[in-house]
């Protein structure tokens, strides 16, 4: 394979299969859903018109696919899939073995309302109740950090202090599906940044071993804290890659938050997914208006950057924080909402939840303004929320 | 012309010494399944992985740190041995490697909980051998029906009550199913006919593609029967008709196995405890069931 770097435009999903092609994947299993089917499509073209020698399983489910990913990977080979939603969903038994096993597996999800009410556009109720699989969780902003994402995450992925499956949420259609600027660099360039994959133990008949075994209590528990163990390296690992990929590729995603104009900002709102864009939009049109309006990226979910958004808070100057979630665990708020909140317990500052765009509903500038308007009020000492639905008929903001 | 086709079929005499599945497993006294999978293994050798999904197997094999296994074996989950393996086999193909790769699954892994992802990888043609050791139930959980338990047998959801007697529904063929798939092997064996058996295994092993491979696994544990009577039992299900021996390639039947004397399945169910309940009506049914097989397959009344 050998790929000259090039300037294209691309939907998401066209980069994530790219990201995978320039990964030099060797064993791709997937199946078909709205949003995420022009990821299959764009890879079964690689590999028909032979730009790719990689093996394409064209399974007949999703849970066949991550089972075919986890024995591909079990095997030694660097293993790829994508997803959405139901399928997700249907997937989710196999997550946690494919992190039991220890097996850097990379997969974007490209987030989709899961049913019932059935629909095909963005939510995180997908990706969320996915939180404890043991897979690293990350969110992504536009199409170039989507083929960024895939590069890194075999990185990540692949690290022996780290060892774990790797999904990252691409919203549905916002991404998925419409175009933008994206480069990529040469497959050169990537195999430097990005080497063959070496696995540490493999289904290997001159040294046999077993993988996956029926495992008694003497034993579980350990790997339970091992898998834990690798989750927090995660962290480290994180900030070192995206480092590296900066000095490399000159695209600098900052570790596992990135911040916006936070040095001297009196409230801070924290988003995920493409919501970002529109609100870095929404925070210089309040800084031009002398608002000390501040964002914060959050890039990874799982491992959770505890110490980052602590850090933050313990700059004095915040004095409201907002959490933006596009999916809601019921009863309770945001799943977002909870880790923040989790994640600054002890410390008295109020955090009002903003939930919008459930369902794929579009959350315009207009939303993100209401949100940054409730943190000045709150601020302010002039009204005190917890959980605020944006947008929602027949529901008070 | 290969060895297979020669006559040189592996046989008791020249079956190697080698071991691949020890000693020192937990299965049953008397259990079918040790003894499918150790000649088994025998004839398929070292380059060979293994997986099994849930199921005795699983455990009385696969519990760390007791594994009875020389070759690298891996376990995923319950319904997907077809996906596992073709996951494996695909990326040591990718690899280069010559290596078979095998999914043994029993009854409940294959007709029910496993039979799309089976099926898939059976429709891929997936270079795999998949193992159905066919034991009539889910035994691991304590013996529950499955589309396998035959009509009028006692499991512990089928249980011989006041009202109902056993399972209402006869056995499902799944043999014939995966014979549907146009794929390069299927076969059925017994341990009761250990020649043919290991003549099976080694023309398998030697067969590029998908290659299904159901072998009746009694289990004196779930069919209530005396342990030393494992191999008659087999043999029974054999002579009655209540299986079947046959290859098939491609969908055709190339070779199939008609006992020399048909006994009545009455003689197949004396003596197992799932079966004690029986009315002479229900045997009845039984026996109608076999004997529409039968003319299905030998294409003629027996
Ligand atoms: C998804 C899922 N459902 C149920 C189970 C529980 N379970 C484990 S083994 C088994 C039955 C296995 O039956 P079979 O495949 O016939 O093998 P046997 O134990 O009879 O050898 C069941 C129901 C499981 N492990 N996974
Ligand atoms: S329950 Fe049956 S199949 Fe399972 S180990 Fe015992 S005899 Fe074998
Ligand atoms: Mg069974």
């Amino acid at each position: 394979m050998n790929l000259k770097a090039r300037k294209m435009v691309a939907t998401g999903d066209h980069a994530a299969a790219y990201g995978a092609l320039l990964a030099n994947v060797d064993v791709v299993a997937a199946y078909p859903i709205t949003p995420q089917t022009l990821i299959v499509e764009d890879f079964a073209t690689f590999v028909d018109d032979g730009i790719t020698d990689a093996e394409f399983i064209m399974v007949e489910s999703e849970h066949s696919a991550m089972s075919a990913c986890i024995g591909a990977a079990a095997a030694g080979s660097r293993t790829f899939t994508a997803t959405s939603s139901q399928g997700l969903a249907l997937m989710h038994e196999m997550l946690p073995i494919a992190s039991g096993l220890h097996l850097p597996i990379v997969m974007p999800v490209v987030n989709r309302t899961v049913a019932a009410p059935i629909g095909i556009w963005c939510e995180y109720n997908d990706i969320m109740p996915q939180r404890d699989s043991g897979w690293i969780i990350g969110f992504i902003e536009d199409n170039q950090e989507v083929l960024d994402m895939v590069l890194m995450g075999y990185k990540i992925a692949e690290h022996h202090d780290v060892l774990l499956p790797f999904m990252f949420g691409l919203d549905a259609f916002i991404l998925s599906h419409t175009v933008e600027p994206v480069e990529a660099p040469s497959s050169d360039e990537v195999m430097k940044f990005l080497p063959s994959y070496k696995p540490i133990a493999s289904l290997d008949p001159d040294k046999p071993m077993a993988i996956g075994t029926f495992t008694p209590p003497e034993y579980i528990q350990e790997e339970r804290y091992q898998t834990d163990k690798c989750m927090r390296n995660a962290k480290r690992i994180i900030k070192n890659v995206t480092k590296e990929f900066a000095d490399v590729f000159g695209r600098n995603y900052h570790g596992l938050i990135e911040e916006y104009k936070t040095d001297d900002a009196d409230v801070i709102l924290i988003t995920l997914g493409t919501v970002t864009g529109t609100a870095r939009d929404v925070v210089d049109e309040l800084r031009g208006r002398g608002i000390k309006a501040g964002l914060v990226k959050l890039r990874f979910f799982r491992p959770f950057p505890v110490e980052e958004v602590r850090m933050l808070i313990e700059r004095e100057n915040i004095k409201a924080i907002g959490v933006y979630d596009r999916s809601v665990s019921y009863g309770v708020g945001g799943p977002l909402y909870i880790e923040v909140k989790n994640s600054l317990y002890g410390y008295d500052l109020p955090i009002i939840n903003f939930l919008a765009g459930i369902g794929g509903r579009d959350v315009v500038k207009g939303d993100v303004e209401k949100m940054y308007k409730i943190l000045q009020d709150v601020k302010d000492g002039k009204t005190r929320k917890d959980i605020v639905w944006i947008n929602t008929r027949g529901v008070k903001e | 012309m290969d060895k297979y086709e020669r006559g040189e079929r592996m046989n008791l005499k020249n079956l190697p010494d080698d071991e691949y599945f020890t000693p020192g497993h937990t299965a049953c006294p008397g259990c079918a399944a040790p003894i499918i999978v150790r000649n088994m293994m025998k004839i398929l050798g070292k380059d060979t992985v293994i997986y099994t999904p849930a199921n005795c197997l699983l455990v009385f094999g696969g519990t760390y740190p007791y594994i009875a296994w020389k070759v690298p074996y891996f376990h995923e989950a319950f319904e997907n041995t077809g996906s596992s393996i073709s996951g494996a086999a695909r990326a040591l193909k990718k690899q280069g490697k010559k290596v078979t790769v095998v999914g043994i699954a029993g009854d409940g892994g294959t007709y029910d909980i496993g039979i799309q992802a089976l099926s898939g990888a059976a429709e891929r043609n997936e270079d795999v051998i998949y193992v159905c050791y066919d034991n009539e139930a889910y035994m691991n959980t304590g013996i529950q029906r499955s589309g396998s338990t035959p009509y009028g047998a006692e499991t512990t959801t089928t249980p011989a009550g006041k009202k109902i007697l056993g399972k209402l529904r006869h056995k499902k063929d799944m043999a014939e199913i995966m014979r549907a798939h146009d794929i390069p092997y299927v076969a059925t064996a017994s341990i009761s006919h250990i020649a043919d058996f290991l003549k099976k295994v080694e023309k398998m092993k030697n067969i590029e593609g998908f290659r299904y491979f159901h072998v009746l696994s009694p289990c004196p544990t779930g069919w209530r029967y005396d342990p030393s009577k494992t191999v008659e039992i087999a043999r029974k299900a054999v002579d009655s008709g209540m299986w079947t021996l046959y290859e098939a390639e491609y969908g055709e039947i190339t070779n199939i196995y008609k006992p020399k004397k048909k006994i009545p399945v009455e003689e197949y169910i004396r003596g197992q405890g799932r079966f004690r309940h029986m009315t002479p009506e229900m045997i009845e049914e039984l026996q109608r069931w076999v004997d529409r097989k039968w003319e299905r397959l030998y294409g003629e009344k027996p």
